[in-house]
């Protein structure tokens, strides 16, 4: 059992907890993510990135967004409640090492994930530029976070509310285009975003990173729903990643393969927002029967 | 097809067992008694349905079929039992109508005697060995041992009747299990009677490894398994779930942070192989591991509850001729398929699945196309599934280990339209504990290397089960189990 200690509401979608998870906290690396079920009978497995962590404390930071019917039944959840089953850390930590500069890319919340990631490309040494895309300004999170941590913080929207109108590609292209080039590139966020990220880097031979999101069910390789082509072969983003070379991943198949459920998702997602809804209203009989559904 | 009701066979063995009853009987009228059918399901219903199938001896027809059992002085059945389990004594004791008896005899060597009668392959192992098989010059009318066995654990749990083993004193001393599947279960229930402390360490959110992920509930209910734990856990033996030891904590950590004497690693073959073919990443393709633990291990199948969806599909096409592919094609025909291939490369008589589940499979209803392996799948705009290509072969010489290989026949290609496709080749070891055990000695396909009382390479380690065999069955796992908990505990003990 994991008890939550603090709850954040970023967007009116996106949400932080703060959750006891002593060995997790004491072992887990950067580019590190874990598997949370709050129903051990019926519910679902779903990744998560791990955000942040302190050790001595025996904590670790979650950021979600309500997606389906998991994520909505988590943001209900309260500091004090507990969530059943917390599994990790799993994959691959990110491979840090002094390298020069390193351009950090986050898009939605994706920005959270990479936060560890910028700490620990800073702590090695290197000059750190981060990049956050978000839809609009009330979906830019991690920002003050990210400028203690960072050299350097360039905020895009998609609708200009905020920051930089545009896409993350656009800053990423200029700073392709100095000189010094930059010398490695992670990116997290929505697959098309990582795809065109990816794009970006590749005429310049920059070495890139994308840390891959795919549907998992086991996470500790025994299963292979999440499997991704990387470089024509076959890999499991759970054991073998989550990170890979983004100019060898196959983007399109792994874009492909996410909407495998997205009818089941859609009706959720559907069914989950009506549920919320009626909880904000304190409309508990309208919950409770939601749930029981 | 004849498929004979649990009433009949119940009345058959009752009229024949107010014959033999209380008779001194001999060698020849003994191997006249007629072997007993296990009562199973009707095929077309159970297969739309995840009970159990097979339904277990009623009284009268256990008596019957321990009746049959000679009792062997030199006892060949035992040498095929990878536990030793003491045949011919526990059938005698059936054979005086003393379960209880029966059932404690069984456990002296094997603690999951309800799991194994459902789950071993016993025509490979003690019926192989049977006189009476070999007397009637048929070993399917071996004695059924397995259904015998089933029958005495499933009295003992039914009418609460389990004795909890003696414990040892406490010795101070803690050994990890890392995995609580068959070998893990084994060995902790072994290590603690010693009076050793032990905890089981286990990925999942549930205990009993394959038995709760893979084995679906139409062969082994998960009420059994449960069980079963529970057993353990009256023992006294701990148990830490979404624990993935590598991960969560290394090996060196559990030895040196945690202060364990001993671990036991016993994480299975849990890393599914793929045909390495073009479209076998479309959506609607799944190692059999992917598709059971969905139905299995999350429920997917109960779908008004379960939060882990399940892939629609009518038309399922099932790749490989094991147990697994057997538990995915029958599974596939309760998850509501209308049809399901099952596609093997050489034929029925080379199927290395048990002839019981390939039987139950062809009653319900599954399509065996033999001589066939798939070159490749294809799918539609949407990245679906829309079909498979299979190539035919023709069966060659026999290979390395016996079997007749399979020969491709070019230019035979031919495509049948379905919606999803599951590979059900086998596992490899999860290359995990290697990666994250500094000086663990593993093989070049993964397993852990171990010497005759499964020592592993580093101190303090021992290892057993499908991590070392590859992918093999519950009861040598079990065996494996037993050599190294014995090992352990003369380590612990400063032998």
């Amino acid at each position: 059992m994991h008890t939550i200690l603090e709850k954040k509401q970023f967007s009116e979608e996106v949400f932080y907890m703060k959750v006891t998870a002593p060995e997790i906290a004491r072992n887990r690396k950067a580019g590190q993510f874990v598997l949370v079920q709050i129903d051990i009978d019926y519910g679902e497995r779903i990744p998560l990135t791990i955000a942040d962590a302190n050790a001595e404390e025996g904590w670790i930071a979650l950021v979600f967004q309500t997606v389906g019917a998991t994520t909505h039944k988590l943001a209900l959840k309260n500091p004090g409640d507990t969530i059943e089953a917390i599994l990790g850390p799993l994959g691959k930590p990110t491979h840090i090492s002094k390298v020069g500069t390193v351009v950090c890319v986050g898009g939605g919340i994706g920005v959270a994930p990479l936060y560890p990631i910028v700490q620990a490309y800073k702590q090695a040494g290197n000059r750190v530029i981060v990049i956050i895309g978000a839809r609009t300004k009330d979906l830019v999170i991690f920002e003050d976070e990210m400028k203690a941590a960072a050299d350097e913080v360039i905020v895009m929207t998609d609708d200009g509310s905020y920051g930089r109108k545009g896409l993350v590609t656009e800053p990423l292209k200029e700073e392709c285009e100095k000189t010094p080039k930059p010398d490695e590139v992670v990116v997290i966020g929505p697959p098309v975003m990582m795809k065109f990220c990816a794009a970006t880097t590749k005429p310049y031979g920059i070495h890139t990173l994308a840390s891959l999101n795919t549907i998992m069910i086991d996470g500790t390789g025994m299963c292979g729903g999440c499997r991704v082509t990387i470089g024509g072969k076959t890999k499991f983003v759970c054991v073998d990643g989550p990170e890979f070379d983004a100019h060898q991943v196959d983007f399109d198949n792994m874009i492909m393969r996410m909407k495998a459920y997205k009818d089941r998702e859609d009706m959720e997602h559907h069914k989950c927002h009506v549920l919320m809804q009626a909880e904000k209203l304190g409309d508990k009989d309208a919950t409770s029967a939601g749930a029981g559904k | 097809m004849s498929h004979k009701t649990e009433s009949e066979l119940k009345e058959e063995a009752e009229a024949l067992w107010a014959d033999l009853k209380g008779k001194d009987l001999t060698v020849k009228e003994r191997l006249a008694i007629p072997p007993q059918e296990m009562p199973a399901r009707d095929p077309l219903k159970r297969a739309r349905e995840m009970g159990e199938v097979a339904l277990g001896y009623s009284e009268a027809q256990t008596q019957v079929e321990a009746a049959r059992c000679l009792g062997c002085k030199n006892r060949p059945c035992v040498a095929g039992c990878p536990v030793s389990v003491p045949i011919p004594e526990f059938i005698a004791c059936i054979q005086k109508g003393d379960y209880k008896q029966a059932i404690d005899t069984i456990k002296t060597t094997n603690l999951l005697p309800a799991i194994c009668g459902r789950v071993c392959p016993q025509e490979k192992q003690c019926q192989s060995q049977c006189t009476v098989g070999k007397s009637l010059k048929d070993m399917e009318k071996a004695v059924a041992i397995g259904r015998l066995e089933r029958y005495v654990a499933d009295w003992e749990r039914e009418h609460n009747k389990i004795t909890q083993p003696e414990i040892a004193p406490a010795t101070g001393k803690k050994v990890a299990v890392i995995g609580s599947g068959p070998a893990g279960l084994t060995v902790a229930a072994d290590v603690r009677r010693n009076g050793h402390e032990v905890t089981v360490f286990e990925a999942f959110h549930k205990t009993g490894g394959v038995m709760v992920y893979g084995i679906p509930e139409f062969r082994l209910p998960k009420a059994i398994v449960a069980k079963e734990v529970d057993n353990l856990k009256k023992m006294g033996v701990s148990f830490r779930t979404n624990f993935l030891v590598g991960r969560t904590e290394t090996i060196e950590e559990l030895l040196d942070r945690e202060n364990f004497d001993a671990v036991f690693i016993g994480t299975g073959a849990g890393l599914p192989k793929f045909l390495n073919i073009e479209g076998e990443n479309l959506i609607g393709v799944f190692s059999a591991n992917e598709y059971l633990t969905r139905a299995n291990l999350m429920k997917a199948y109960d779908t008004e509850r379960a939060a882990t969806p399940l892939y629609p599909a009518k038309t399922v096409a099932v790749v490989g001729g094991g147990n697994v592919a057997m538990d995915a094609a029958r599974m596939a025909l309760r998850l509501g398929a209308e049809k399901v291939y099952c596609i093997y490369r050489r034929t029925r008589a080379e199927m290395p699945a048990r002839r019981e589940e390939v039987v139950h499979a062809e009653e319900e209803g599954v399509d065996f196309l033999y001589l066939r392996n798939p070159t490749r799948v294809l799918g539609g705009e949407d990245g679906k599934v829309t079909a498979i290509e299979l190539l035919e072969y023709e069966l060659g010489e026999p290979d390395a280990s016996g079997r007749r290989s399979p020969v491709e026949k070019p230019g035979t290609e031919y495509q049948i339209p379905v919606d999803a496709v599951i590979v059900a080749l086998g596992n490899e070891s999860n290359p995990l504990m290697a990666a994250t055990t500094a000086g663990l000695e593993v093989t070049k396909r993964g397993n852990i290397v171990v010497d005759e009382n499964q020592k592993t390479s580093l101190k303090k380690v021992w290892a057993g089960g499908d991590i070392v065999l590859g992918a093999a069955t519950v009861i040598l796992a079990m065996g494996e189990g037993r050599i190294a908990a014995a090992n352990i505990n003369r380590f612990l003990a400063g032998e």
